[in-house]
């Protein structure tokens, strides 16, 4: 059973600022999702291993060579806040 | 039959006779899109002017006898979860509402250079997130079938209500766990998510990166075809697009089901399932043997799984993929005096309900203490259901399945229940799972009038396979030609 101590973790972790009703509502309901998703430990699986990714690649490597793709200006065409090129976001250093 | 009724193969034979004009196909979609849309709600912004200059174009190009692809002059809608270059891309979410992309999707850009008209940008889901499109920021896509009542599946539910109400010619979606298959069963129209790799992902929103897979939604096989011919294939911008050679989608059509064998896996017949869908896809299984296909019996193991499996992974990957919408870069941001709180926020304000539900689940499963439990055993799970279907494959060369136990819900009926909206998912998650190739073709109606879909699965970068067998099918029947009740 997760508590709502908990949902107010995972939604600082996740950050979620959410509403006394929206942490009740989600605390019964992650508690219903997560009962459906423990029958997956019915399944044993010591000896198997885990698939992060269907496809048969590792790594794939290219060139590490410049291009441009896109200017600055249109980099921070949907920028809340911006100023000299760079993005603002509010003060974090006293 | 008024041109906006047609397929991309009919019209471009008109179109390259010079018997029809780009620019009056494209006018015609416009009033049919204008008269149909404010009961269906199948889009969140309309681009009539930008197809204007694009049937221009491909008139243009007409007259000068240059003919660069089947789609050129084909008014299309694009789910609006691909990136389109100075067009508003939403995801139907309020947190980028007002974002404007400053490139293309690669399949956005082939599309381009193919002569596609681009009508408008369809409606969703918010990220993707749900089988209903009812999540949608902006407001619910109404399925054609079923007097509106009815939701049109998701979340690629715009994309296939406008090509069920002939709002578009052809459309493209996004398939995570069933949402191209889904929404084209719901609202009978064809439905085909490619193998994971076979189409770039390239400047599609990421919702779950290692299932997510773009493909077209399409009023008949051939179609389907003609439209995965234009997008396939390896994308230097996208690592995990396959190095996979790309063949000719349209040349194997005619080829019928004789001496065929295909697999009829024994969990997708459950119990709870509807009566009149099973009905439909069984007779569906026997038109395909009268075909001249033979019929085994296969086994798929693991599928009550399925759904747990899915959505653990799923909301996993979104819980990291969403972490971008920070208010900083793009998208809304609340104003605060400090940073956790401007994007805790910024969150709590920009997304929907179910977007926040899943990102909370996802960080559940991976937060410490719960990654081994929930995340690394759905990852296990997962190795289980490739080889499940890898030795169905072994006796047969292609499955047959119902696309969803239901047919299209009532609006609303499932909204406070997100349990049993996700249980919708169980026939096609496993296939996204195993990133296998899968397409829903019309198999019947309810007495009720609403659509049911046959879906049809085939070994990695079979699409070929896949379309073979299902334009067999579409031979066979006349499901796909029947028209919703609009006008």
């Amino acid at each position: 059973m997760i508590s709502i101590a908990e949902v107010e973790h995972v939604a600082h972790l996740a950050r979620l600022a959410l509403s006394p009703d929206e942490q009740q509502r989600f605390t019964e309901q992650l508690n219903a999702i997560l009962a459906y998703m423990d029958q997956l430990n019915e399944v044993p699986t010591d000896d198997v291993e885990p698939t992060s990714h269907v496809l048969d690649l590792v790594n794939v490597f290219r060139d590490d060579t410049a291009r441009q793709l896109i200017s600055v200006d249109d980099a921070l065409q949907n920028a809340p806040e911006s100023t000299h090129q760079y993005f603002v976001v509010p003060r974090i250093v006293e | 039959m008024a041109v906006f009724h047609q397929t991309i193969h009919d019209l471009q034979a008109q179109l390259v006779s010079g018997e029809l004009s780009a620019a009056a196909l494209t006018e015609a979609v416009l009033q049919r899109l204008q008269a149909v849309e404010d009961r269906v709600h199948a889009y969140i912004t309309l681009t009539p002017e930008l197809a204007r200059e694009q049937a221009a174009a491909a008139d243009a190009a007409f007259a000068r006898g240059d003919v660069s692809s089947p789609l050129q002059g084909i008014p299309l809608a694009l789910k609006d979860n691909l990136c389109t270059q100075g067009i508003r891309t939403t995801c139907a979410s309020h947190i980028l509402e007002h974002f404007v992309p400053p490139y293309d999707a690669t399949v956005v850009q082939r599309l381009r250079a193919a002569g596609a008209v681009f009508v408008g940008k369809a409606n969703m889901d918010e990220f993707a997130m749900g089988s209903s499109t009812e999540n949608s920021y902006f407001a619910p896509t109404c399925n054609p079938w079923g007097g509106l009542d009815y939701v049109p599946g998701g979340s690629s539910g715009g994309s296939a209500a406008a090509v069920a109400a002939d709002a578009c010619i052809a459309a493209l979606g996004s398939d995570t766990g069933g949402s191209i298959r889904q929404p084209a069963a719901m609202t009978g129209v064809v439905g085909l998510k490619p193998t994971y790799g076979r189409v770039s992902r390239y400047g599609l929103v990421a919702f779950a990166s290692s299932l997510d897979q773009i493909g077209p939604l399409t009023k008949d096989v051939r179609d389907a075809a003609l439209m995965l011919q234009a997008i396939a294939g390896h994308d230097a911008c996208d690592s995990t697009s396959g190095d996979v050679s790309v063949p000719d989608y349209s040349e194997g059509l005619d080829r019928g089901v004789r001496g065929m064998k295909l697999g009829v896996p024994r969990e997708y017949f459950v119990d709870g399932m509807d009566p009149e869908v099973e009905t439909a896809v069984r007779t569906g299984i026997d038109t395909l043997k009268q075909a001249g296909a033979e019929v085994v019996e296969v086994s798929l193991p693991h599928t009550k799984y399925a759904v747990a499996t899915y959505y653990v992974l799923a909301n996993a990957e979104a819980s990291s993929n969403l972490a971008r919408y920070d208010g900083v870069r793009y998208g809304l941001r609340a104003e605060s005096e400090d940073l956790l709180t401007m994007y805790k926020r910024t969150r709590a304000e920009g997304f929907g309900t179910e977007v926040k539900r899943r990102i909370m689940l996802g960080t559940y499963a991976l937060s410490s203490g719960y990654y081994d439990a929930y995340y690394k055993k759905a990852q296990q799970l997962r190795t289980l259901f490739r080889q499940d279907f890898r030795q169905a494959f072994e006796q047969c060369d292609a499955l047959v399945t119902p696309v969803s136990p239901t047919p299209a819900f009532r609006l609303g009926e499932r909204l406070d229940d997100p349990l049993q909206m996700y249980l919708a998912d169980v026939f096609t998650a496993p296939v996204s799972l195993a990133g296998l190739p899968a397409i829903s073709v019309p198999c019947g109606y309810t007495q009720q009038d609403l659509p049911i879909g046959l879906q049809l699965i085939a070994p990695p970068f079979c699409e070929a396979l896949v379309l073979q067998v299902a334009a067999a099918f579409e031979m066979a029947t006349d499901f796909h030609t029947k028209k919703p009740a609009l006008d």
